[in-house]
């Protein structure tokens, strides 16, 4: 706790990569109960650690609990069996050091673009000038100077996500989670987005839980892809990602003879998986 | 694909102000047919009632007559202390406003308070639920009674009376709004390190606001029904007693002028609360269409 203090608030925390910043999911088995008083289980036995400072993207099909993994990762939920360990601490209520974001704004429609990011320091008991400064400051560097006092509403969706980012990296997480936040835009302004990330994280470093359905997307981030198998999910494979950093352009890279042999690797794998899923809802439905 | 867009950029301006322009005056033209067929209507109404007491098809004695409210009307307001048995009109006015602005105030206060504490706690709205349900269905006229009864017939029994009514309303409105708050607004605030209250200032209080602010046009008129309903079950002083002393006197005209006066009362606090309403939610986008494109 008092570690994390020190990094959070030393101002050139760039590419020191955390010790606590390791996450280390074992064994996890989580069920809900649903209304009618049945177990459903979402996870089943998910095993999977992200090293500090590392980019990991999961990939499965629709439903297969790559969201509640998220959410237990992050402490807002716990797991029926095995367990979560941040930093080798077990996760045990909210975790310290972490940054949300969704495929759908989390912004608040009410405050400001300001107000939004300076929310992260405002929440840590940071002084309202200072949390201001320093909203001003990373909206600067999302490219969004000058855009301070305007509504979510008055911006696109592609300004929207910079706000959610800079909202997200304000706190400098050591870990930063993201349920596939480029999944409403458009495929440009994906793109651009892509590229921003990753030359955030390069300066950063926080360790990163990347959700994707996009397989481009994925290979083209991260350092580690995760497969999980439809639901119940569980990890079917992980594939480290040997493409060179920095990666450039993302665009770009999508056209290397690497990419494509790791692309064509992995979709082979998730592409059962995906069927099976598939098969599994129309099958429910007739 | 941008060189595209752009020439339809380039084509727009011209056309735009002219069609902007003949829009203006079709907007105008039809605003000035609505106004000219409403005050059509209201001369038809109360000409209609005047004529029809004049030739006797009604009787003035049961059912008034426009121009005898007129005249009471300027009584009301001529005549000073003499105006009514129990002082001068202002002097009504003022405690019926009173009690349902402090009724108004309690209700609202407590109905938001309580709303959204039910509305985080689950435990407690369980339990809470169906006692709130029973008190609901109570027709709530009927406590004015009780209160008159509790309290005398000073100003107390009409404030609770106009606070109760505004309670419910207020509270059911409250509640839902919290249920309503976003789930991933919450969470990311959870994860950001709000603290309950924090969530509560920053998050839920905010979102409910629109539930919140919607509710209160209704419930200042209840807060005026309740001051009126205890007034006349037992008052010194207020509207609902000249209402009722004009009844026992077979007055109608008193009683349509008395309504008519709190008709505009209740039609100003209805723009005042709009008033508040723009400026807490001025964050809201003008139209509903702009803000669902991504
Ligand atoms: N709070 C909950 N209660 C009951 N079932 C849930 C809950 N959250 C998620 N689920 C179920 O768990 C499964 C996995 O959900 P989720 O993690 O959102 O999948 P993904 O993000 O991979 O699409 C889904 O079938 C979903 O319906
Ligand atoms: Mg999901």
């Amino acid at each position: 706790m008092a570690a994390r203090n020190d990094v959070a608030t030393s101002p050139a925390a760039g590419r020191t990569v955390r010790d606590d910043a390791r996450i280390e999911i074992s064994g996890v088995t989580k069920r809900f109960l649903t209304p009618s008083g049945a177990a459903f289980t979402a996870t089943r036995e998910v095993d999977f650690t992200v090293e500090p400072g590392q980019f990991c993207a999961v990939v499965g099909p629709t439903g297969c609990g790559k969201s509640t993994t998220l959410s237990l990762v992050s402490g807002l939920d716990r797991p029926s069996e095995g367990s979560v360990r941040v930093g080798g601490r077990e996760v045990n209520g909210i975790t310290d050091g972490i940054s949300f974001m969704f495929q759908a704004d989390a912004l608040l429609p009410w405050k400001t673009v300001l107000g939004n990011v300076a929310m992260g320091p405002v929440f840590r008991g940071v002084g309202k000038a200072k949390a201001n400064a320093s909203a001003r400051d990373w909206l600067r560097r999302v490219g969004l100077a000058g855009f301070e006092d305007h509504h979510p509403h008055q911006l696109s969706g592609g300004m929207r996500k910079r706000v959610a980012m800079a909202a997200a990296l304000i706190n400098e997480p050591s870990i930063l989670l993201m349920d596939e936040p480029f999944g409403a835009l458009d495929v440009q302004t994906k793109a651009i987005m892509q590229n921003e990330l990753l030359g955030l994280w390069e300066q950063l470093r926080p360790s990163v839980i990347f959700i994707t359905h996009d397989l481009e997307e994925a290979v083209a981030l991260a350092d580690r892809v995760v497969v999980m198998t439809s639901g119940p999910g569980s990890v079917k494979a992980v594939y480290d990602i040997d493409l060179p950093r920095p990666r450039g352009s993302v665009q770009d890279i999508r056209f290397q003879p690497r990419f494509l042999e790791l692309h064509h690797q992995i979709w082979s794998s998730l592409r059962e998986e995906v069927e099976r899923a598939y098969a599994r809802t129309t099958g429910e439905k007739s | 694909m941008s060189s595209a867009s752009t020439a339809a950029k380039v084509k727009a301006p011209p056309s735009d102000t002219a069609a902007a322009g003949a829009g203006v005056r079709a907007v105008r033209r039809r605003k000035l047919l609505v106004l000219t067929a409403q005050l059509g209507l209201a001369g038809f109404i109360i000409g209609g009632w005047q004529l029809v007491t004049t030739w006797g098809w009604l009787d003035p004695f049961f059912f008034g007559q426009p121009s005898g409210i007129a005249q009471r009307l300027v009584d009301f307001f001529s005549k000073g202390d003499q105006a009514t048995e129990f002082g001068s009109f202002w002097l009504q006015i003022e405690t019926t406003l009173r009690e349902a602005v402090f009724g108004f105030a309690v209700g609202a206060s407590a109905g938001v308070v309580l709303g959204v504490l039910l509305g985080q706690n689950r435990f407690l709205a369980d339990v809470l639920g169906p006692f709130i349900k029973i008190v609901n269905a109570v027709p709530r006229i009927v406590l004015g009674s009780i209160f008159v009864v509790a309290f005398g017939i000073g100003e107390t029994p009409k404030v609770l009376l106009a606070a109760v009514l505004v309670f419910f309303i207020v509270f059911f409105n409250a509640f839902q709004g919290v249920r309503e708050v976003d789930r991933n607004i919450l969470d990311n605030a959870r994860v950001l390190g709000a603290s309950p209250l924090q969530i509560v200032r920053h998050v839920v209080l905010p979102s409910a606001l629109t539930w919140i602010t919607a509710s209160l046009h209704t419930a200042f008129g209840f807060a005026i029904v309740g001051a009126l309903v205890g007034e006349v079950l037992g008052a010194q002083a207020g509207l609902g007693l000249v209402i009722k002393t004009a009844q026992n006197q077979f007055d109608p005209n008193g009683v349509f002028a008395t309504m008519f006066v709190i008709a505009v009362i209740v039609l100003l606090a209805e723009w005042l609360i709009t008033k508040l309403e723009r400026r807490l939610l001025s964050w809201r986008p003008p139209s509903p269409s702009e803000s669902a494109v991504i």
